[in-house]
Parts: C-alpha cells; sequence; structure tokens
C-alpha cells in the first residue's frame, strides 16, 4: 500500500475513533460545569475521579469488577443490534438471570466447584436467556416493539426479584431474627467465583467476560448463525430471499443478548463479597444500572464485541471514578448518574456522525488499495 | 351502612383512577404528536421527573400551585427542544438517546432535591374545582366533577388533539412527515421542522404531566414517576396514535392501579403478595401491545431518522 492510502486511513479512520472520545470529553465538561454550580472544585474531582478509577492495583481492581457486567451486557447489545434490535432489557436479564442461578444455588447439594460453578453460571445465562427470548418472540411472531417490551419486562423482573427474595428465597435467619433483610441465606462455597490470585478482590469474572467477548465475535463473524445475524440486522428482506428463517434469527439474537444478561446477574452474584443475593427494592440497587450502561459500553465499542472490552474497562473506571468524585468533593452520587445520561445522550448522539467518519475512511481505503494495485500492475 | 360504604368505596375507586391517569394522559397525548410525525422520544420519564421536581421545588418556594404547573411547562419545553436536536437534527438512535434522556433526568432530579430541599416537605396541592351544579350530582358528581382544573384541561386535550392531527393542515403534515417523510419532503413540507415541534409539545405535556403528578401528591421524591414515563410511551401504542384510544388506555390504567391500591387496603391483596400485585400494570401492557401490534399498525417512519436521498 502506498503512503498516500496510508497517511488517507489514518486521518479518517482515527477521527472515526475519536468521535466517541470527543463525546465523552463533553460530557465530562459539563460534569465540571455542574460541580462547579455545586461549589465543588471540579479539578479536584476529576483527578479524584482519575486516580480512583485507575491510580493503583485497588483501583484498578474496581474499574475491573465494574467493567465485568458492562462487558457481557454490552457484548449482548451488540450480538441484538447486529440483528437490528434494541435491547433495553439488560436490567430485567441481570435480575432474571441472577435470580435463576441463586435459586439453582440454594437447591443444588454442596458439590465441588468444579461442577456447581458451570452449572450456576449456565443457570444464570438461562434465566436471562428466557427474559431474552419472551419479547424476541413476541418481536418475530407478533410484532410488538422490542423497546417497550424489554422495558416492561425490566419492571416485571425487579418485582419478581422483590416477591422471591421477600418471601420464598429469604435466609431462614432473617426469619428466626425478626430483620427480615430482604436477601438470601449465603450461598454455598463451592458456587464462589474463584479469585484470580488467590487472595484479593478480583475474582475471575473478568476473565470470563473477555472471553465471552471473544467467542462473541468468532460467532458474529466465523459462524453461519453470525452470518444470518448479520444479514438480518443489514437488510430483513434481503435476508429472508436468501432464505435465511428471519424470526428464528430475531428471537436467536434477543436470546443470546439475554444469556449475555443472566451471565452478568450471576457474576453478580457469586462474585459479591457477600456470596448472597440481595435487593434494596430497585433493580439499580442490584444491577447498578449496568443493563443501561452496558448500552453505552456497545456503542463505545463501535458495536465490535471486541472493541467493547476497552469500552466497558473505561466505562467502569467512570463509574468508579464516580465514587471517588463523590467522596473527595462531597455531591450526591445522583450527579454521577446524571453524568452517566449525558454521556449515553451524547455518545448516541454523535453516532451517526462517526459512521459517517468510518464509511468514508472505508471508500478512501478501497480507492486507495485499487489504485495502489492498477500502479502496480500497469507496465512501467 | 355496608351500602353507604360499597357506595364511598366505589366513587374513591374511579375517582382515583381518574386522577391516577391524569399524567398519563398529558404524557401520552405528547408522546402520540412525537411519534405520529415518526419520532419515539423514550425520555418522557426523565422529562416527567424533572418537570415535577420543577413543579414540586416552584411551588414549594412560592406557595402557588399554577407557579408550579408553569414551572412544569418550561422545563418540559426546554427538553423537549434538547431531545428534538438529539433525535431530529443530530439524527440519533431513538431506541437509545432517550434512556439517556431518562438517566439524566432520574439524576438530575435526585441532586436537585437533594440539594435544595432534603427532607421531604410537603406543598400545597391542587385546590379542588367545583363545577356549579354538576359537582352537586348525588354519586355521579363525587365521582366525575370534583376534580382540581388539570384534570379537565388533560381531558379537554383529548379533542383538541384529535382537531389538530386530523382536521388541520399542520396535523396533515404531521402524519404525513410519520407515514412517508420522503414524499412529503419533495411536496416541500419540511419535514425537520414538523418534527421539532412535535417532539417539543411532547416535551413540554411530559413536563406538565410531571409537574401535575407531583403537585397532586403534594410531595417530592427520588424516582417519583416509578417508571410512568414508559408507561405513557406504551399507552401510545395500545392506543394505536389515535387520542382517544391513547385517553382510554390511560383511564383503564389508572382504575386498574386504583382497584389494585383499594384492594390492598382493604386487604383482599395479603402483604406478602404485593410485589406480585405490582408486576400487572407491566404485564397488562405487554398484553395489550400483543393485541394492538396484530390488528394496527404503526406509523410507518416511526423511529427511523430522516436524510435527504438515503
Amino acid at each position: 500500500m502506498t503512503t498516500a492510502g496510508a497517511g488517507l486511513r489514518s486521518r479518517s479512520r482515527y477521527a472515526a475513533y475519536l468521535v466517541p472520545l470527543g463525546a465523552v470529553g463533553t460530557a465530562l465538561l459539563i460534569g465540571a460545569l455542574m460541580l462547579v454550580l455545586l461549589d465543588a472544585n471540579p479539578i479536584e474531582g476529576f483527578g479524584a475521579m482519575l486516580s480512583g478509577a485507575f491510580g493503583g492495583a485497588d483501583a484498578l481492581t474496581s474499574t475491573a469488577l465494574k467493567a465485568t457486567p458492562l462487558l457481557f451486557v454490552g457484548v449482548g447489545i451488540t450480538i441484538a443490534f447486529r440483528a437490528n434490535v434494541i435491547n433495553i432489557g439488560g436490567e430485567g436479564q441481570m435480575v432474571a438471570g441472577g435470580l435463576l442461578a441463586t435459586a439453582v444455588a440454594l437447591v443444588l447439594p454442596d458439590w465441588p466447584a468444579a461442577v456447581m460453578l458451570p452449572t450456576v453460571l449456565v443457570a444464570g445465562m438461562v434465566g436471562g436467556a428466557i427474559w431474552g427470548a419472551v419479547p424476541g418472540a413476541l418481536k418475530a411472531y407478533y410484532g410488538v416493539n422490542e423497546i417497550l417490551s424489554t422495558i416492561m419486562l425490566n419492571v416485571v423482573a425487579v418485582q419478581l426479584m422483590n416477591f422471591l427474595l421477600r418471601g420464598p428465597m429469604i435466609d431462614p435467619g432473617e426469619i428466626e431474627r425478626g430483620t427480615r433483610i430482604p436477601q438470601t441465606q449465603r450461598l454455598q462455597e463451592g458456587a464462589d467465583l474463584p479469585l484470580l490470585f488467590g487472595s484479593g478482590r478480583l475474582h475471575i469474572g473478568p476473565v470470563i467476560a473477555a472471553l465471552v467477548a471473544v467467542a462473541a465475535y468468532i460467532l458474529l463473524w466465523r459462524t453461519p448463525v453470525g452470518f444470518r445475524v448479520r444479514a438480518v440486522g443489514q437488510s430483513t428482506d434481503a435476508a429472508r430471499y436468501a432464505g435465511i428463517p428471519v424470526k428464528r434469527t430475531i428471537v436467536l439474537a434477543l436470546t443470546l443478548a439475554g444469556a449475555m444478561g443472566g451471565l452478568a446477574g450471576a457474576v453478580l452474584v457469586f462474585g459479591s463479597e457477600s456470596h448472597r443475593m440481595v435487593t434494596d427494592g430497585s433493580t439499580a440497587g442490584f444491577t447498578g444500572n449496568a443493563g443501561f450502561n452496558g448500552i453505552v459500553a456497545a456503542l463505545f465499542g463501535g458495536l465490535h464485541p471486541l472493541w467493547a472490552i476497552p469500552a466497558s474497562f473505561l466505562f467502569g473506571g467512570l463509574l468508579v471514578g464516580g465514587n471517588a468524585l463523590q467522596r473527595a468533593v462531597q455531591v450526591p452520587t445522583a450527579l454521577i448518574l446524571a453524568l452517566n445520561g449525558l454521556v449515553v445522550v451524547f455518545v448516541v448522539a454523535s453516532d451517526r456522525y462517526r459512521r459517517t467518519l468510518g464509511e468514508r475512511a472505508s471508500q478512501a481505503e478501497t480507492a486507495a488499495k485499487l489504485a495502489a494495485q492498477a500502479a502496480a500492475e500497469a507496465p512501467p | 351502612m355496608s351500602e353507604l360504604l360499597t357506595k364511598a368505596v366505589l366513587v374513591a375507586t374511579i375517582a382515583g383512577g381518574i386522577r391516577l391517569a391524569v399524567p398519563l394522559l398529558l404524557a401520552s397525548l405528547g408522546e402520540t404528536f412525537g411519534q405520529r410525525s415518526g419520532v419515539l422520544n423514550l425520555g418522557v420519564d426523565g422529562i416527567m421527573l424533572l418537570g415535577a421536581f420543577g413543579g414540586y421545588y416552584a411551588v414549594l418556594e412560592s406557595g402557588d400551585v399554577w407557579l408550579g404547573l408553569a414551572a412544569g411547562i418550561v422545563i418540559g419545553m426546554l427538553l423537549g427542544v434538547v431531545s428534538a436536536l438529539i433525535s431530529v437534527t443530530l439524527l440519533a438512535e431513538q431506541g437509545i438517546s432517550g434512556i439517556g434522556v431518562y438517566l439524566f433526568g432520574l439524576g438530575l432530579s435526585d441532586l436537585l432535591f437533594q440539594r435544595l430541599v432534603g427532607t421531604p416537605t410537603p406543598i400545597p396541592k391542587f385546590p379542588k374545582l367545583d363545577i356549579p351544579g354538576l359537582s352537586d350530582i348525588p354519586v355521579i358528581g363525587e365521582t366525575l366533577f370534583q376534580f382540581s382544573l388539570i384534570v379537565y384541561v388533560a381531558v379537554a386535550l383529548v379533542p383538541i388533539s384529535i382537531f389538530v392531527i386530523n382536521r388541520t393542515t399542520f396535523g396533515m403534515k404531521v402524519r404525513s412527515v410519520g407515514e412517508n417523510p420522503e414524499a412529503a419532503d419533495s411536496l416541500g413540507v419540511s419535514i425537520t421542522r414538523v418534527r421539532w415541534i412535535t417532539v417539543t409539545i411532547g416535551g413540554t405535556l411530559a413536563g406538565v404531566a410531571g409537574a401535575a403528578l407531583a403537585i397532586d401528591l403534594g410531595i417530592f421524591q427520588q424516582n417519583l414517576t416509578n417508571a410512568q414515563g414508559f408507561i405513557a410511551i406504551a399507552l401510545v401504542y395500545f392506543g394505536a396514535w389515535r387520542p382517544l384510544g391513547v385517553m382510554t388506555g390511560a383511564l383503564l390504567y389508572g382504575l386498574v392501579n386504583s382497584l389494585v391500591l383499594q384492594f390492598k387496603t382493604l386487604g383482599i391483596i395479603p402483604q406478602s403478595w404485593s410485589d406480585i400485585a405490582a408486576m400487572a400494570p407491566a404485564l397488562i401492557t405487554i398484553l395489550a401491545l400483543v393485541v394492538v401490534a396484530r390488528r394496527f399498525r404503526q406509523p410507518a417512519a416511526l423511529t427511523k431518522p430522516f436524510t435527504r436521498g438515503t
């Protein structure tokens, strides 16, 4: 390839990569403004944010743990998005997965970890998959808008969680003591996520999430199933003419997305420090809004499973840093939620521009490649 | 005695249902305009929350409920304009950008409440507006004609919306932009302008809905709306994008909720099952979506950003 071609690539391509970064930067700038209005020093705040997220092993551990559910959900949303299905149900799928995995862990005898752990993680995937398959089937066979059905199922999931954790699944000790905190008993140790370095807080969750991202990449671009998913996403009509079962593919895409969310929920339960499932009455209390924030991670990663890995890590850092910021300059955590919203808005609003730049880059690269080829083939 | 009790309960349930329906009705009617023009605004709940806080805070400071309502209007209009900028001009994916607005509203309303108010302080509610003659009719008067002004305004907006959408040039433009933007564009209709207006109407009414909710309850708290904004969006689907259908849906929803509340107070639903009962609205909504999706077609251009020549 000629130097001119390489030059073209670097400019438009990197500009396309910079757009989402600029979007996040703008959101943070508004955040700084809000800090000023709240009588807090934004430089001090953002300094605390940065060191809280990435400064040292402990901070990085927190960031990796926070990034894990984002990555799971983000990968799932990427798969759904590739089939042109929008999954806003990450919250409910995480809850459903966490609930089924917890229920299985409560029911099963004390199996060794080698059997127990895979069983409960699969149970989590199944729970989430059910919460994805339902809106998938409703969309494919009844034409129900999946955005609305997944949002409604989020509401159903949180009520189910509150019912189960306040009633059938509550720790018997809570009833004996009369405290009635809505949480399960400490789940069996065989289901604990092993620690990555044998001690500390970092468990294997982030590694599983990264492996899942790689698997999703292989699924989408190296298997017939992935081809069908992407074909349906490009054009349902063309896919139908090509003999692809469009309806089943839509159900499958949302089921897979749900399974990812379910896995995120299971990892939250078995990787938690209390090793219980707890509810504070809200979805966010369990998920930490990862079902929504995973959408940003997916978009920020350009809807590519592998790019979702660094994107999730960055967003995990933003969330962990947000807590540090809150402690450092004493602002309510609600600020972080509002900032998250702004990040979503800016990333989505600039997404069209990023894609235009990306397309321009692809065209320029193809042109450069063709020109180089012609130059090589032409007689001197 | 028991007959009197049942009558009182019945009147309270129906009147309560109508009151619960009002914020939903306001927000849904606004969203109907946006959706008829092809824009799905998922940020309704966030706008409602900010409108609710704005309305609450204005009443808390001034003691004037109408100033509170005005605050809701202004905040809603502002956020409507921002939503239009995001989805119409910047062509953002509508299924997601609204979630951002929702999270922003959820966070900011809580932040402002904690900073400016702190402890939940009750505010004066809307005064009851007795309609001479009608309010004095036994049973019917108590059930239908002893509401505050905002209830009548919300109901009056239904025929107004029907008229605007079906009988005015603007309404015709809205419908054409939502069904076939390319054709509308070729006839010289500005897609951008029509959608900016409809999304701003939607935002304004969402802000009003939030303020009406807060002032009706006389209180604000974190996540006051409890996802009512999303229900309002679903009601637009339920009503098949028609104001009358939307109103039917909102009333049905309000009545079901009022009934569940009444059952809980009367002890018909045991406390341990209240979480399960709370699922009912969402499940009913999903069922309604299935029924409607089979019978009605959504505006053809819904959720599709418009760019010329694609």
